[in-house]
C-alpha cells in the first residue's frame, strides 16, 4: 500500500513494462542456454556420462597446425603414407613457439622418421593419444574415470577423488579431475619430455602442463578443448580445441594393438646374432 | 568411557555373531545396480604355486606349516640380493619392496593353485599338445636367447606378462590390479606394462573369429554375487603352459570378505590336455594407486643385452681368429 502512495501512476505502468521486457528478455536467454547446453545422461551418482568408444576424426595426428597434403615419410610406401591435409585444431592457428624451440620443432620435423615416439611404439603422451587415428574408451566412475586407448595399450586413470601431485614423472602423465556443470575438466601435470603433439614434431617439456575440458554436445558428440601451458617452450598458454565422436558400429569395442612387436625389429634388429656367411 | 566402548564393541560382535547364526555370511558393498562392488586395488601376490609340489600330496597346509613355507621362501628371495652375489647386479627385491613378503598377499593354504584335477597338477597333454611341446623345445634348443630380440621372453620384451591373463596368474613382484566396474562393463588394469582389460556385461557376441588376441575377446556375466568372465579369440602366441590359440578360459570373482576376492578359473583347450583344469587363487586388496609401468619405453636391460651378447661373440671369434694365428 505504501508503494502506490510513494509512486505515481505513470511510473507503475513504466515499471510493469520494464517487468515485462525483462521476463521477456529472461525466458530468451534461458530458452537459448537450454538449447546451448546439452544435458548428458547421468551416471549412477548422476554426473553427466561420458562413458562409450570415442574417436577424433580429422588430421591432427599428422599436425595439429593447419596443413597441406604432402608426401609420406617413407618413400616405399608412396601416397598411402601421404600427409592428409587437415584445417588444424591450434585456436588462432599457430603454435607461440618460443625462438629456440621453434628450431627444434624444426629440427624434429626434419628427423621425424627417426624422431617420432610414436614410430617406435612409445606411450603416446596426452593430448596426442585423444586424437591418434584409433578409437579410445571412457569408462567412468565416480572416483576414477579410465581412459583407455588402442594404441598401444596407453591408458589414463584421472582420479576425482583422493587426488595427488604426480609422484613422478611419466609418458601419459598424472591427472586429476573435476565437474564444472556438463563438462569434465582434468588436470594433468607429470609428464617427462619425450612425447610429442604430432608426427610433424610439435613438442613440449617436462614443464608440460595440460587442462582438458570434454562436453557431450549431443548423444553422440564431445567437445574436447585442451589448454597448453609450457613455459620452457611456449610464450604463453594456447588451445586445442575438436570434436570427438562416438564409434557407432553395433558393439563397438577397443581391441589390441599391442605394437611392441611390430617396432622390435626397427629397435633392435641391427643387434641380431649375425649367422656365418 | 574406555570400558563402555569396549562393551559395546563386544555387545555388536556378539549380536552380530548371533544374527548371522553359525555360517557368519559376509555381505558384499554393492553397486547401484545390486550387483557386488568389485572395485579397487587389488594383488594375487603369492608364493602358493600353480601345481602342487612334488612331495606334497595334501589338498591344504596346516597355517603353520603355510607361515613356515612362507618364511622359508621370503628368506630365499632376501638371499637373491645379497651384495656381492651374483644376483645382486639385478633389482634389489627388499631395497624396492619388490618381494613378495613386503608387499601385501592372502595368506593361502592351498598347496597349489591347482584344485582339479584333485591332485593339484596339470592334467595330461592330448597328442597334440605333446607334438607341440616337443617342436617348441627343439625350436628353443635352436634359437639362442639373446639371437634376436624376437627370441627372448614375452616379459623381457614387454609384449605381455603373465598377469595380464587370462588367466591372471600372479608373478614374481607387481602382481597389481585396479578393477573399475559401472552398470556395462568391468575394467580391469594390470600395473605390467600397463595391460587393461575391458569386459562388455551387456551378452554381445564374441568378435569375429579371425581377430584373435593375446588376451583374447571377453565377456562377462554374473551369476548372482559371482562376476564370470568367459574369454576366447586367443592368438595362441602367449602359450599358458603349453596351450594353443583354441585355449578358452573361464573366471570367477566372488567377494568371499572385506579383503579378499576369491578368483576361480577354468582352462579349457581340448587340443592340449586330456581334461579341463580349475585353479583358484586369492585376490588381496592392497593399496593404490597404480603407478604407469612404461616397460618397453626404457627396455634398456634388452638392448643392453643384446648388446653384450654381440661383444662376446665378436671376442670369442677375435680369440679364436688369434689361436688360428698362433696354430699356423
Amino acid at each position: 500500500m505504501g508503494f502506490e502512495h510513494s509512486v505515481n501512476n505513470s511510473s507503475i505502468n513504466n515499471m510493469r513494462r520494464s517487468l515485462l521486457f525483462f521476463f521477456v528478455l529472461g525466458s530468451l536467454f534461458l530458452f537459448t542456454a537450454h538449447a546451448q547446453t546439452y544435458r548428458a545422461p547421468r551416471t549412477p551418482d548422476g554426473k553427466p556420462n561420458l562413458g562409450g568408444v570415442w574417436q577424433a576424426l580429422n588430421e591432427a595426428y599428422w599436425d595439429i597446425e593447419g596443413h597441406a597434403a604432402a608426401p609420406g615419410r617413407v618413400l616405399a610406401l608412396g601416397a598411402a603414407d601421404a600427409v592428409t591435409p587437415g584445417l588444424g585444431v591450434v585456436e588462432g592457428g599457430a603454435i607461440p613457439y618460443l625462438p629456440e624451440a621453434a628450431a627444434k620443432k624444426k629440427q624434429n620435423f626434419e628427423n621425424r622418421l627417426t624422431l617420432d615416439p610414436e614410430i617406435k611404439c612409445y606411450l603416446p603422451g596426452v593430448p596426442r593419444a585423444t586424437y591418434m587415428p584409433q578409437p579410445f574408451q571412457i569408462i567412468q566412475t565416480a572416483k576414477h574415470i579410465m581412459v583407455i586407448h588402442q594404441y598401444a595399450t596407453a591408458v589414463r586413470t584421472i582420479y576425482m577423488d583422493n587426488q595427488t601431485e604426480a609422484p613422478a614423472d611419466s609418458w601419459m602423465g598424472w591427472s586429476n579431475g573435476r565437474w564444472e556443470g556438463e563438462t569434465l575438466v582434468v588436470d594433468t601435470t607429470g609428464f617427462n619430455d619425450k612425447t610429442w603433439f604430432d608426427r610433424a614434431g610439435n613438442f613440449h617439456s617436462d614443464a608440460l602442463h595440460v587442462v582438458e575440458r570434454f562436453t557431450a554436445t549431443d548423444a553422440d558428440h564431445l567437445n574436447y578443448e585442451v589448454t597448453i601451458e609450457d613455459p620452457k617452450v611456449f610464450s604463453r598458454p594456447w588451445k586445442m580445441s575438436l570434436p570427438l565422436y562416438r564409434r557407432k558400429e553395433k558393439n563397438a569395442q577397443i581391441l589390441e594393438f599391442r605394437c611392441v612387436e611390430f617396432v622390435e625389429e626397427l629397435i633392435y634388429g641391427h643387434l641380431k646374432k649375425q649367422t656365418s656367411k | 568411557m574406555k570400558h563402555r566402548v569396549v562393551t559395546s564393541i563386544i555387545l555388536v560382535f556378539l549380536l552380530t555373531t548371533f544374527a548371522s547364526g553359525q555360517t557368519k555370511k559376509w555381505t558384499p558393498p554393492r553397486m547401484a545396480d545390486g550387483h557386488p562392488d568389485l572395485q579397487g586395488f587389488w594383488t594375487n601376490n603369492t608364493y602358493t604355486p600353480l601345481e602342487r609340489p612334488r612331495n606334497v600330496s595334501k589338498e591344504f597346509y596346516t597355517r603353520e606349516e603355510a607361515l613356515e613355507l612362507e618364511k622359508k621362501a621370503a628368506d630365499e628371495e632376501t638371499e637373491q640380493t645379497v651384495p656381492g652375489t651374483v644376483a645382486d647386479v639385478h633389482y634389489d627385491f627388499t631395497q624396492f619392496s619388490l618381494d613378495r613378503n613386503q608387499s601385501a598377499h592372502a595368506l593361502n593354504l592351498r598347496t597349489s593353485m591347482i584344485v582339479d584335477p584333485v591332485d593339484g597338477k596339470l592334467p595330461p597333454l592330448t597328442a597334440e599338445g605333446q607334438k607341440r611341446a616337443a617342436d617348441r623345445a627343439e625350436l628353443a634348443k635352436r634359437v639362442g636367447r639373446w639371437d634376436s630380440a624376437q627370441s627372448n621372453d614375452l616379459d623381457d620384451r614387454c609384449i605381455i606378462f603373465q598377469g595380464a591373463g587370462p588367466p591372471m596368474l600372479p608373478q614374481g613382484y607387481n602382481s597389481n590390479y585396479q578393477i573399475v566396474q559401472t552398470p556395462g562393463y568391468v575394467m580391469i588394469l594390470f600395473e605390467m606394462a600397463h595391460d587393461t582389460r575391458i569386459i562388455p556385461l551387456d551378452a554381445r557376441p564374441h568378435v569375429s573369429r579371425n581377430i584373435r588376441q593375446w588376451t583374447g575377446d571377453s565377456r562377462g556375466h554374473w551369476e548372482g554375487d559371482t562376476l564370470v568372465i568367459e574369454t576366447t579369440n586367443f592368438n595362441g602366441k602367449n602359450p599358458l603352459r603349453g596351450s594353443s590359440e583354441n585355449l578358452r578360459v573361464v573366471e570367477r570373482f566372488t567377494r568371499v570378505d572385506a579383503d579378499t576376492i576369491q578368483y576361480k578359473f577354468t582352462v579349457e583347450d581340448e587340443s592340449t590336455w586330456t581334461r579341463p583344469w580349475t585353479g583358484e587363487i586369492p585376490l588381496r586388496k592392497t593399496i593404490g594407486p597404480l603407478f604407469e609401468h612404461a616397460c618397453h619405453e626404457g627396455n634398456y636391460g634388452l638392448y643392453n643385452t643384446l648388446v653384450g651378447a654381440r661383444l662376446e661373440e665378436k671376442k670369442a671369434a677375435e680369440e679364436a681368429a688369434k689361436r688360428g694365428a698362433q696354430a699356423r
